[in-house]
């Protein structure tokens, strides 16, 4: 198994804000590798570093053993255009043909069309396709290179359920054809569907790097939600991960395992009332998971994007 | 523990055998025709901004020189003008479409994209000065067209032609200018600076005003600007008589150092978001 792509100490800071901190990933070929995140976590910042448009503050990133800044070395290497822009007096036809002259073996336009389900648009431009179409040919031109790596920043983002397995389906196929292929996405359910190893980022730092059964596992979190006089006793119980403090007087803990919790808190005898349970999100797993592994740490500015309240939320959670 | 793909410097795994840079499919020469054909396909594809560049021109030759009979009457003074004009044309052209088009694109996610395809960045460059250039010179036909009808402008067509070629060389320096404003500014700064720039080049350069009318201190800041060297050189291209080492050794600095900034800016650009 070789390594198609490395970061070895990565770092990237926009001015003040870190967005990548001292990343360090090895992207193997063969395989379908899932980043999962939420936004802001640094994930396109990776990628974009990978693809050469942006170099890291500090550390290096290696694409085929050279420098992803050397066009040479993305001949083998296919992305996605962001937020499926595309220059829209151009017609289908005309992006893929112009996208594959620059690799040396590219599939022909009429197989990438087939493949992508874009044989009747070929003539059509592409501000006339639909959000859907759109991806799907955003996703195409990923792979009209023959690439052996392929990037995917967030690739099936607003598409409907259908649309977004008939894409997956297409992607598997590439993969099986020999791409390797990494994948950045939100949604926990893509990365299940799709990836074999993931890793999981936030605040610009690996924070899990394991296979999808055993992250899943570890973001699979649950809320119990209570009010009680004694929030830090039940913090302190066996399984808890994290705390939340709500506006109307309730705590919201969460924990891998609430039966488990419930148990334990019933046998100590810490009063409470109202206790509500339900499964946790995945951008709720996600910040309890990343404020966990900042403790003791203040609360470094390190977020590239993200609302002030999820902001909020995670300095609860720095306990 | 798996190993970092070996490979010879300079050649990405899977590439058979090392090809020459300038030649074969994904040469630089074939990858810099490709982007120069996309980039004329995308302006013809809106027909209403070819017909605006084409007609500008011509049409300020037709309300400013040709109304002027002391000027239009006399052949030489004439010519001098559709010269100065047919610079201004193709300055303008070329700070405008490429200041405005880089700056514009660098906020589109597109432009993003096409710099992670394994082209090298002269080639892109380059793409943009051919497809520019040929829409520039396009441009003047009707401004040598109106010329020719409605002035005594008098050249041999084989003049014209050398006058046209000698107007491609002089016009690089604008175009790396423009590249370097598109590539160090926003869209909306970018109009501004452009304007600015082109004015102030065409007013000192001589473009609107002959510069024997110029003041002697104006007359010396002149020659140092790329637009007076433009208009001089074209001006022996087609009228003859003697080409003065200022010009030709100006249009070389200007070109090497414009071409130089643009290629920098070009690689060190990151596109603008995030910031």
């Amino acid at each position: 198994m070789t390594v198609l792509a490395r970061l070895d100490h990565v770092t990237r800071r926009f001015g003040d804000v870190l967005a990548v901190d001292d990343v360090s990933l090895d992207i193997h070929s063969g395989s379908i590798l899932g980043l999962l995140g939420p936004n802001g976590a640094g994930k396109s910042t990776v990628l974009t570093m990978l693809q050469g448009l942006r170099r890291p503050s500090s550390g290096t990133v290696t694409l085929f053993g050279g420098s992803p800044g050397d066009y040479r070395m993305r001949q083998k290497l296919g992305g996605t255009p962001q937020e499926t822009a595309l220059p829209p007096t151009l017609r289908v036809g005309e992006v893929i043909d112009f996208v594959g002259r620059h690799f040396e073996e590219p599939l022909s336009t009429a197989a990438v069309a087939e493949e992508f389900g874009l044989g009747e648009l070929l003539k059509r431009q592409t501000g006339a396709l639909s959000g859907g179409q759109k991806r799907r040919l955003s996703v195409a031109l990923a792979f009209v290179g023959q690439p052996r790596l392929v990037l995917l920043d967030e690739p099936t983002t607003g598409l409907d359920v259908d649309a977004r397995r008939t894409l997956w389906d297409a992607v598997r196929r590439q993969h099986e054809r020999g791409a390797t292929v990494v994948v950045t996405s939100h949604y926990l359910e893509e990365i299940e569907a799709l990836a074999e190893r993931v890793v999981v980022m936030g605040h610009g730092r690996v924070i899990a790097d394991d296979t999808v059964a055993a992250v899943i596992n570890q973001v699979s979190l649950r809320q119990v939600r209570l009010v009680t006089a004694q929030a830090d006793r039940v913090s302190g119980l066996p399984g808890v991960v994290g705390r939340d403090v709500g506006d109307d007087g309730s705590t919201t803990f969460y924990a891998n395992d609430s039966d488990r919790l419930i148990v334990e808190l019933v046998r100590s005898g810490i009063p409470f009332s109202d206790l509500t349970v339900r499964g946790a999100t995945l951008e709720e797993a996600f910040l309890t998971l990343t404020g966990a592994t900042d403790a003791p740490a203040a609360p470094s500015p390190s977020r590239a994007e993200g609302s002030s309240s999820t902001r909020a939320a995670q300095k609860e959670m720095n306990r | 523990m798996s190993t970092l793909t070996p490979t010879p410097a300079g050649t990405a795994p899977g590439t058979p055998g090392r090809r020459s840079a300038l030649g074969g499919r994904t040469g630089i020469l074939a990858l810099t025709l490709l982007h120069a054909r996309i980039n004329l396909v995308e302006t013809f594809r809106i027909p209403a901004a070819v017909i605006g560049a084409l007609v500008f021109p011509g049409l300020s030759l037709l309300f400013f020189v040709v109304p002027q009979r002391t000027v239009a009457d006399n052949p030489e003074f004439a010519t001098q003008a559709v010269i100065a004009l047919s610079v201004f044309a193709l300055m303008s052209n070329s700070l405008f479409s490429f200041g405005l088009t880089i700056s514009a694109n660098r906020e589109q996610p597109w432009d993003p994209y096409l710099r992670t395809l394994p082209a090298p960045g002269i080639a892109r460059v380059l793409g943009q000065v051919f497809s520019t250039g040929l829409m520039g010179l396009v441009s003047i036909l009707p401004v040598i067209a109106i010329g020719a009808l409605f002035t005594a402008a008098d050249v041999t067509v084989p003049r014209v032609l050398t006058g046209l070629v000698a107007l491609g060389i002089s016009a690089l320096p604008f175009m790396f200018i423009g590249i370097s404003i598109g590539y160090s500014m926003s869209s909306k700064a970018a109009i501004a600076v452009v304007q600015i720039v082109m004015f102030a080049l065409a007013f000192a350069g001589g473009l609107f005003l002959p510069p024997y009318l110029f003041a002697d201190w104006l007359d010396t800041l002149s020659k140092f600007l790329p637009s007076r060297q433009a208009r001089e050189f074209v001006i022996w291209a087609v009228q003859g008589g003697e080409l003065e080492p200022w010009v030709w050794i100006g249009i070389l600095v200007w070109t090497a150092a414009t071409f130089a900034l643009a290629l920098l800016l070009f690689r060190r650009d990151e596109g603008r978001r995030y910031r």
